[in-house]
C-alpha cells in the first residue's frame, strides 16, 4: 500500500486520490489519451430496440404526418415572398399571392394584440382574383399607381360591374381597418436595411393613431 | 436554455410555421425578450414580415407580450410551449380515446389554430365530420357542442384570458397592448349559446353557389356581416390537464403491472373522481372515502364492498405508496399519492425504503441495456436501490467480475449517469483513508438524459428533412403522376391509358419511394417515442424541483 500515490511508477500520471480505491490496480494500463473529438457516427455496439407498433402507434404516426401537412396549408405558415423580378412580366398580373405583401392572410382578433402589430388583412375573393391583385396595389402603392392604372384601363372595360362592387368594398375595408402607413412600407423597394435608419418614433404609442390621415 | 433545446425549437417552428416565423422565434429565444424594433434589426426581415410572424406566434400561445413601464411592448418566446408541438399527436389521440371523433377534431382544430371561439370550432368540426359521412347525412351542431361542453367540464380545454372591458374614455389613450386576464373560476364556463345548424359539405362544383349566393356566403364566412354571439370568448387546449391525464395513465399501468388489473381499476376510479379537484402539481388527491369509491366503480366491476376494502388496504400497505390511508371516516379515506408513486422522488438520506423513480418507468427499461448492455443496467438498478456502494460491493452484489464492472462503472461515470461520492474517514481527507462510493444522482442523470432526448429528436427531424430533400425530384414526379391519374380517372379514362401513366414511374423508382416512405415513417414514429420519454423526464424534474 502506498501513501497518496507517492512512489508509484515514474512518469505515470499521479492522481490526487488513491486510484486503487476506484479500482485501477497497480500496473494496469490506462486507456490512451483522447486526441480528437469522437467520431461522428460511432459504431453501434448493439441495435436499438424495435419501435412499439400497434394501433396507437400507427394512429399517432398518421396524425403527426397529417398535422404537418395541414399546417403547411394554413395561413399561419408564413411564406417568404417570391424574389422580386427584375422586369415586369406578363404573368405577374396573374400571381395569386403578391410577394411580401403588407397584408396578413387571416383575420386575427386585433383587440387581443398589441396595436403596433396591426397590418392590413388580405381578403380572399374566390373567383375574382385576376382583376383584384393589380387593383389592390393601385389602392395602396403610391409609387406604382400611374403605371398600374394604365395597364388596368383595358381590364376595367371588361369587368366594370364587378369592380364597382369591389371599389365599394375596398373603401369600406379602408375605413374599417386602421391602415398603418409607416414610411418604411414605401421604402421597401430600396436595398438598404431600413431598420438602421429607424429612429424609433414610429413604434411609439402615438404614431399608431393615423387612421384619420387622408390616403393619397 | 440549452443549445439542444434551442435547435429543437427552431426545427419545430420551421416545420410548422415556415422560415420567417422560425427566424423571429429564434431571435427571441436566443437573445431574450425584446421590442419589435430590435427584432426587425436582428432578423433582417421586413417589418411586416416580423409583425406577421409575431401575430402567428401570439395566436398560438408561443410568444407572449408585456407592456413595459416606458410604453414599449416587449415580446418573449415561450420555449417550453414551443417544445409541446411535438406532443400534438398525443393530445389529439387522447381526446379521441376519451371523447370520440368530435373530441378528436375539436382538440385538433384548437391546436391547429391556437385558439378559437366555440361557435367557430363547432362549425368547423361539424363540417369536417359531415365530409366523412355518407351522402345526404350531416353532423348536427348539437352533438359537437355537447362534446365541447364535456371537454370544458373536464378541463381539457379552457378559456383564454380576455380583453378587459375598457371604459369609453376619450381622455386616456388606449394602451399599446391589451392586458389580457381571466379569473380561475371563469376558465371553464361555457357561454350559453344556442348553436343551431348542421355541417356543410364542401362541393367543388355546386350550381347553387354561383353568383350572388356565393358572395353572400363569403361575406358570412368573413364574419363581417354579423358578430357571433360569443364574440371575444376564445378557447384553447389545456395542455397541463392532458399531462395530468398521462401521469394518471402511467400510475394506473404501474399499479397494474405491480399488482393486478382490479387494483389498477380501483386506482383509476380514484383518479377519475379527483380529476378536477386535484390541482396540477399536487402531491396527492383529495381524500376519498371507500364508500364513495365503491359507488364510483365502473359498471362492469362486480366486486363486493369488503373486497374493495381489502384492495385498498393492500394498496396502502405497498411500499411504493401508490395509495395512502388518510383517515377512517366513511369506511376509511384514501388518497392517491401522485408524486411518490410512479414519478417518484428520491427520499432524503436515511430512508430505508426503495424509492421509485422515473427510471423504473417502462420507457426507460430499454434505454439502459440497449445503450450500455444489460449488465450495466443491472448495476444501475442496483445503485438506485442501494444508493451508495463501493467498487467492491458493486462487483459482489451485481455478480459481475471486477474488470467488467469497473469498465461499466467508468462508462456510466463518463456519461454522468453515476457519480462518485467521497466519504472521508479522517478529518484530513487523506485519499487512502476515504471511502469512494458510486451513486446515482437522480436529478443530474435525469437532466442529462433529457438533454440527450432533445438532441435525439432534433437529429431525427434533420435526418427526415434531409431524406425528403434528397428525394425531392422523385417525390414531385410521383405527385404529378398521381394528379394526372386522378384527373384521368375522373374523366373516365380506360385502364390501358391509366396503366401507361402509371408506368411513368419506373420499377426502381417505385422501390425508392417505398424505401423513403418506410424510412420517414420510422423516423416520425421514433420522434413520437422520444417525446414520451421527454414527458416522463420533464414531469419528474418539474415535480422534484417544486418540492420545498
Amino acid at each position: 500500500r502506498s501513501m497518496a500515490g507517492r512512489g508509484r511508477g515514474r512518469g505515470r500520471g499521479q492522481m490526487t486520490f488513491n486510484v486503487e480505491a476506484v479500482g485501477i490496480g497497480k500496473g494496469d494500463a490506462l486507456p490512451p489519451p483522447t486526441l480528437q473529438p469522437s467520431p461522428l457516427f460511432p459504431a453501434l455496439e448493439r441495435r436499438a430496440a424495435p419501435l412499439p407498433g400497434g394501433e396507437e402507434g400507427e394512429y399517432m404516426l398518421a396524425l403527426k404526418q397529417e398535422l404537418r401537412r395541414a399546417m403547411r396549408g394554413l395561413p399561419y405558415f408564413v411564406k417568404p415572398g417570391a424574389p422580386r423580378r427584375d422586369i415586369e412580366r406578363y404573368s405577374d398580373k396573374y400571381q395569386l399571392s403578391s410577394p411580401v405583401d403588407s397584408a396578413i392572410d387571416w383575420n386575427p382578433d386585433w383587440r387581443r394584440l398589441p396595436r403596433e402589430l396591426k397590418i392590413r388583412v388580405r381578403r380572399h375573393r374566390k373567383g375574382r382574383t385576376i382583376p383584384l391583385v393589380p387593383k389592390q396595389q393601385v389602392a395602396l402603392d403610391k409609387e406604382e399607381t400611374i403605371k398600374k392604372l394604365e395597364s388596368l384601363e383595358k381590364k376595367e372595360e371588361e369587368v366594370t360591374s364587378e369592380e364597382e362592387e369591389e371599389k365599394e368594398e375596398e373603401e369600406e375595408g379602408k375605413e374599417e381597418e386602421e391602415e398603418e402607413y409607416d414610411e418604411e412600407e414605401h421604402e421597401e423597394e430600396t436595398d438598404y436595411v431600413l431598420s438602421y435608419f429607424d429612429n424609433g418614433e414610429s413604434f411609439g404609442p402615438d404614431s399608431d393613431d393615423n387612421g384619420d390621415e387622408a390616403v393619397y | 436554455m440549452t443549445q439542444a433545446e434551442l435547435r429543437l425549437c427552431s426545427l419545430l417552428l420551421q416545420e410548422h410555421f415556415g422560415e420567417i416565423v422560425e427566424k423571429v422565434g429564434n431571435s427571441l429565444l436566443r437573445t431574450g425578450p425584446r421590442p419589435l424594433r430590435l427584432l426587425v434589426g436582428d432578423t433582417g426581415l421586413l417589418p411586416d414580415q416580423v409583425k406577421k410572424a409575431l401575430c402567428v406566434l401570439i395566436q398560438h400561445n408561443l410568444v407572449r407580450y408585456e407592456v413595459q413601464p416606458r410604453g414599449s411592448v416587449e415580446y418573449e418566446a415561450r420555449s417550453e410551449r414551443i417544445l409541446r408541438i411535438l406532443r400534438y399527436p398525443r393530445y389529439i389521440y387522447t381526446a379521441k380515446t376519451l371523447y370520440g371523433d368530435p373530441g378528436e377534431l375539436l382538440v385538433e382544430e384548437l391546436l391547429l389554430h391556437g385558439h378559437l371561439s366555440m361557435s367557430r370550432a363547432v362549425a368547423r368540426v361539424a363540417d369536417r365530420l359531415t365530409e366523412t359521412m355518407e351522402d345526404g347525412k350531416t353532423m348536427d351542431y348539437s352533438e359537437v357542442s355537447s362534446t365541447f361542453v364535456r371537454l370544458a367540464d373536464t378541463h381539457f380545454i379552457q378559456r383564454c384570458p380576455m380583453v378587459p372591458e375598457s371604459p369609453q374614455s376619450t381622455k386616456v389613450p388606449p394602451p399599446p397592448a391589451p392586458a389580457l386576464a381571466i379569473a380561475e373560476k371563469d376558465m371553464y364556463i361555457v357561454p350559453r349559446l344556442s348553436l343551431v345548424g348542421k355541417g356543410k359539405r364542401r362541393h367543388s362544383c355546386d350550381e347553387e353557389e354561383e353568383g350572388e349566393h356565393k358572395a353572400k356566403r363569403q361575406k358570412q364566412e368573413e364574419g363581417t356581416s354579423e358578430t357571433p354571439p360569443d364574440d371575444g370568448i376564445y378557447w384553447q387546449v389545456n395542455l397541463e390537464r392532458f399531462h395530468q391525464h398521462f401521469r394518471d395513465q402511467a400510475l394506473v399501468s404501474a399499479v397494474a403491472s405491480r399488482m393486478d388489473q382490479t387494483s389498477s381499476e380501483v386506482v383509476r376510479t380514484m383518479l377519475r373522481m379527483s380529476e378536477v379537484t386535484t390541482a396540477s402539481g399536487a402531491s396527492h388527491t383529495q381524500p376519498l372515502s371507500s364508500n364513495e369509491i365503491f359507488r364510483s366503480l365502473p359498471a362492469g366491476y362486480n366486486i363486493g364492498k369488503q373486497v374493495l376494502d381489502q384492495y385498498l388496504a393492500l394498496l396502502a400497505d405497498d411500499p411504493l405508496e401508490f395509495v395512502g390511508k388518510s383517515g377512517d371516516s366513511g369506511g376509511g379515506t384514501y388518497t392517491v399519492s401522485i408524486l411518490s408513486g410512479e414519478l417518484g422522488v428520491t427520499r432524503g438520506h436515511g430512508a430505508s425504503r426503495a424509492s421509485p423513480s422515473p427510471f423504473q418507468h417502462p420507457s426507460f427499461i430499454p434505454l439502459l441495456p440497449h445503450r450500455f448492455g444489460s449488465r450495466c443496467a443491472r448495476i444501475f438498478r442496483l445503485l438506485l436501490r442501494k444508493k451508495h456502494l463501493e467498487q467492491k460491493q458493486v462487483e459482489d452484489f451485481a455478480m459481475i467480475p471486477a474488470k467488467e464492472a469497473k469498465d461499466m462503472l467508468y462508462r456510466m461515470l463518463s456519461e454522468n449517469l453515476v457519480s462518485l461520492q467521497e466519504i472521508p474517514k479522517t478529518p484530513d481527507h487523506a485519499p487512502s483513508r476515504t471511502f469512494y462510493l458510486y451513486t446515482v444522482n437522480v436529478m443530474a442523470a435525469a437532466r442529462m438524459l433529457l438533454h440527450r432526448c432533445y438532441k435525439s429528436v432534433a437529429n431525427l427531424m434533420e435526418r427526415r428533412q434531409h431524406e425528403m430533400r434528397e428525394n425531392k425530384r422523385l417525390l414531385e414526379k410521383s405527385q404529378r403522376v398521381e394528379a394526372i391519374l386522378a384527373s384521368m380517372q375522373a374523366t373516365g379514362a380506360e385502364a390501358a391509358q391509366l396503366h401507361e401513366v402509371e408506368e411513368m414511374i419506373t420499377g426502381p423508382e417505385r422501390q425508392q419511394l417505398e424505401t423513403l416512405k418506410r424510412d420517414v415513417n420510422k423516423i416520425d414514429a421514433s420522434e413520437n417515442q422520444v417525446d414520451e420519454t421527454i414527458f416522463v423526464l420533464e414531469s419528474f424534474i418539474e415535480s422534484t424541483t417544486k418540492r420545498p
